[in-house]
């Protein structure tokens, strides 16, 4: 198994690091937090991938058959959907900014600032 | 009763779910079944506990029935021990203590609200109890996501949407952080349960990819535990949230990052960092003082009430890291006493401030001056023995606490940190009396020259959480406010507490009675608890401590501008320090996130510095 995949994790969870410190933009932020949380699928599927194993669906091959981690994959789901629901509260506050304050900027909705 | 211990968090999930699809029949109606649900958990978690305390070894359940073979867990366990289940109890009750405040409090369209603080109750106690790894991160989650939705409620003003983004960026990434190390652990060991994990690694030397899955956890839940320098987004979120929602979030939400940091290296880190743990201390009692010191001095200029008790939080927040981060029993112990005593004052003085919101419109100090003498009188009393009992007055609140983490911090060669909680103490505790004396006994009115004095940031009218001034005072709301300070202050005279909380943490820390008990149903023998005698240090430094902080927030509120006596080559540059502190906390997530990495990284080199 290569290094390959544990190398593209990390880049894709820096590159969306980088976008969301640097965001001006509610959609913008919103998009780079998902590509930071994409990068724990990758490594989680790294983690159980196993070279010429078969798909973990035990319903055609017998049961010895060497196959890939199930368990990452159901971490891997479960982490999904984890992220759709951050991602659709975050655009539905975004949604808000817009409709309520007619912004995207981040900067501009700064209540507390002196 | 163990075949229905995961109901604790099965069931207001249900009740939740039913809200979400029902229609908003009547308010009272959906008030009368939460409160029911709340208050049910809160019974069935004590009987839980007592049970608990009965027995030698924890009560470990299998959802859905799948035991461990031969030390093998493929299940899903959930561990009830005395000082898990003692927390998902405080935090069931303050469940129940947000039902109750938000019943006469705000106007609330549909049974949403209700839906979202049942979840965030459920996931809390899932997170408390939860013996597996994917299952804390799972919980953490969606205990976020609530918290999140819950503090962009009322959405119709800015301030909620920004404190929300905040909130929601940075605990998003500091979770991505929870399952890089959740990642690494299960490829090294193949497993998830906390207990088959630490059995894995407890006779292995510590190597890189172990020290990595510790400091992974550790940062993501240091996010959630709001430590210096990931602690920015909690001050914009407690400020804006419903107030409801802030009784929780500051009770015990915040807590619960510390608990899992106690709760992940106890069980699970404990066999391979333990030759490091000198220099891991001083890691973590560096970072602990840090959070506790800087949120004390950021308290001293805020004047934002609900900003001031969420500096509060993260100054106590610091305090609790430093018990944990000893890495003994007594620090655990003493830990989770101050979580149980400052978290219900915290909780009582924010529902004391819903009332002054409610009745009167505003959180600001100055412009509050004198207006809190509208509110009832036992308000008063109760705002201002909550924050005595911030200073943790001779054996009330969290003195019980502080006398055990004096002495765990002697124990260990590290008493240094004593001067660090006192100072956090008295800064603290000072700012919050200084606040109550200005707006419930009229002191300290600001003069005209005062730059700071009115144009401090308050509440927009479209976020005053309720329409109009009424007239009144919710009795239920004084009355909450009032038991959960009462109780914060003489928990720590309960007889057998100090006892009963290093039995427990003495439980809490042994490794091999866990694991045995999860893996195997096996009894290992009890281990000692250690013992505290009460010692004249901890009454003296418990007097300083009142007496420092009354004398401070005295002579900020003196008509005599006492603040001027201080010589102006010493007093401007610290103002000047303090704006430069300040002026961090600028709002913008991108910002935090940054801070986050760098602490991040900061963090990792501490950590492999610690343990080559």
């Amino acid at each position: 198994m290569s290094f390959a995949p544990y190398a593209v994790a990390i880049w894709i969870f820096l590159v969306g690091l980088y976008g969301v410190v640097t965001s001006r933009h509610l959609m913008h932020l919103v998009i780079c937090l998902s590509v930071v949380q994409s990068s724990t699928y990758l490594l989680l599927l790294g983690i159980g991938y196993r070279t010429d194993g078969a798909a973990s669906i035990f319903v055609d091959i017998p049961p010895n058959t060497k196959a890939v981690d199930p368990v990452v994959k159901a971490l891997t789901l479960t982490d999904v959907v984890v992220g759709a629901a951050v991602t659709a509260l975050l655009l539905a506050l975004t949604v808000q900014a817009k409709k309520r304050f007619g912004t995207l900027d981040p900067d501009e909705l700064d209540p507390l600032r002196d | 009763m163990e075949k229905l211990a995961p109901l604790v968090v099965g069931a207001p999930f249900l009740v939740a779910a039913v809200f979400a699809i029902s229609l908003p029949l009547s308010r009272r109606r959906d008030d009368l079944i939460a409160i029911a649900t709340a208050s049910t958990g809160v019974i069935f978690v004590a009987a839980l506990l007592i049970d608990v305390l009965g027995r030698d070894i924890p009560v470990v359940t299998w959802v859905g029935g799948w035991q461990p073979r031969d030390g093998v867990a493929l299940g899903v366990s959930m561990a009830f021990d005395p000082l898990s289940t003692s927390l998902a109890l405080l935090a069931a009750v303050l469940v129940c203590a947000a039902f109750l405040v938000a019943w006469r409090y705000f106007e609330i369209p549909g049974p949403i609200f209700h839906a979202l603080v049942l979840v965030f109750g459920g996931a809390m106690a899932g997170f408390c109890l939860s013996g597996d790894l994917f299952n804390l991160f799972v919980f953490f989650e969606l205990m976020s996501v609530a918290a999140y939705a819950l503090t962009a409620y009322r959405s119709e003003g800015s301030g909620p949407l920004q404190g929300a983004l905040t909130f929601a960026v940075s605990n998003t990434v500091g979770a991505v952080f929870i399952l890089f190390g959740i990642a690494l652990l299960y490829a090294r060991t193949g497993a998830l349960n906390l207990a088959q994990i630490g059995d894995y690694l407890a006779h292995r030397p510590a190597d890189g990819l172990v020290v990595g899955a510790f400091a992974f956890l550790a940062i993501g839940f240091m996010v959630k535990a709001a430590v210096v320098p990931f602690h920015f987004w909690l001050a914009d979120a407690y400020a804006v949230a419903p107030t409801p929602a802030c009784v929780i979030f500051s009770g015990v939400m915040s807590d619960l990052g510390i608990y899992a940091i106690a709760r992940v290296y106890w069980t699970m880190f404990d066999g391979p960092l333990h030759p490091h743990l000198g220099e891991l201390r001083i890691v973590f009692l560096g970072l602990g003082s840090l959070t506790a010191v800087w949120g004390a001095l950021m308290c001293l200029g805020q004047h934002h009430v609900k900003r001031l008790l969420a500096f509060v939080t993260i100054s106590q927040i610091g305090v609790a890291l430093i018990g944990v981060g000893l890495f003994t029993t007594e620090g655990v112990a003493a830990a989770a006493l101050l979580i149980l005593a400052d978290g219900l004052l915290r909780a009582g003085l924010f529902v004391v401030i819903g009332a002054v919101i409610h009745r009167v419109g505003s959180v600001n100090e100055l412009r509050l001056q004198r207006l809190g003498r509208a509110l009832p009188r036992p308000l008063r009393v109760i705002f201002l023995a909550g924050a005595l009992g911030l200073a943790a007055p001779p054996f009330l609140g969290a003195f019980a606490g502080k006398l055990v983490l004096e002495h765990a911090a002697i124990d260990v060669g590290q008493g240094w940190v004593i001067a660090v909680f006192a100072v956090a103490t008295i800064l603290s505790a000072a700012a919050v009396l200084r606040a109550g004396g200005r707006i419930f006994l009229g002191r300290g009115a600001p003069s005209a020259d005062d730059p700071s004095a009115l144009n401090e940031p308050d509440l927009d009218s479209a976020e005053a959480e309720i329409e109009g001034a009424p007239g009144y005072t919710p009795p239920v709301m004084i009355v909450t406010a009032g038991v959960l300070v009462a109780a914060g202050l003489v928990v720590g005279l309960v007889p057998g507490l100090v006892d009963g909380a290093l039995d427990a943490a003495a439980r809490f820390t042994d490794r091999n009675a866990y694991a045995a008990a999860v893996l195997h149903g096996a009894t290992e023998s009890l281990p000692d608890a250690p013992s505290v005698e009460l010692g004249a240090l901890a009454v003296v430094l418990s007097v300083v401590s009142v007496t420092a902080a009354v004398a401070v927030a005295a002579a900020v509120l003196s008509p005599r501008r006492t603040g001027t006596a201080i010589p102006r080559t010493v007093r401007e540059p610290a103002v000047r320090a303090y704006w430069m502190l300040r002026r961090l906390h600028s709002g913008q997530s991108g910002d935090y996130v940054a801070w986050l990495s760098v602490g991040a990284a900061a963090f990792g080199v501490l950590l492999a510095v610690a343990t080559r």
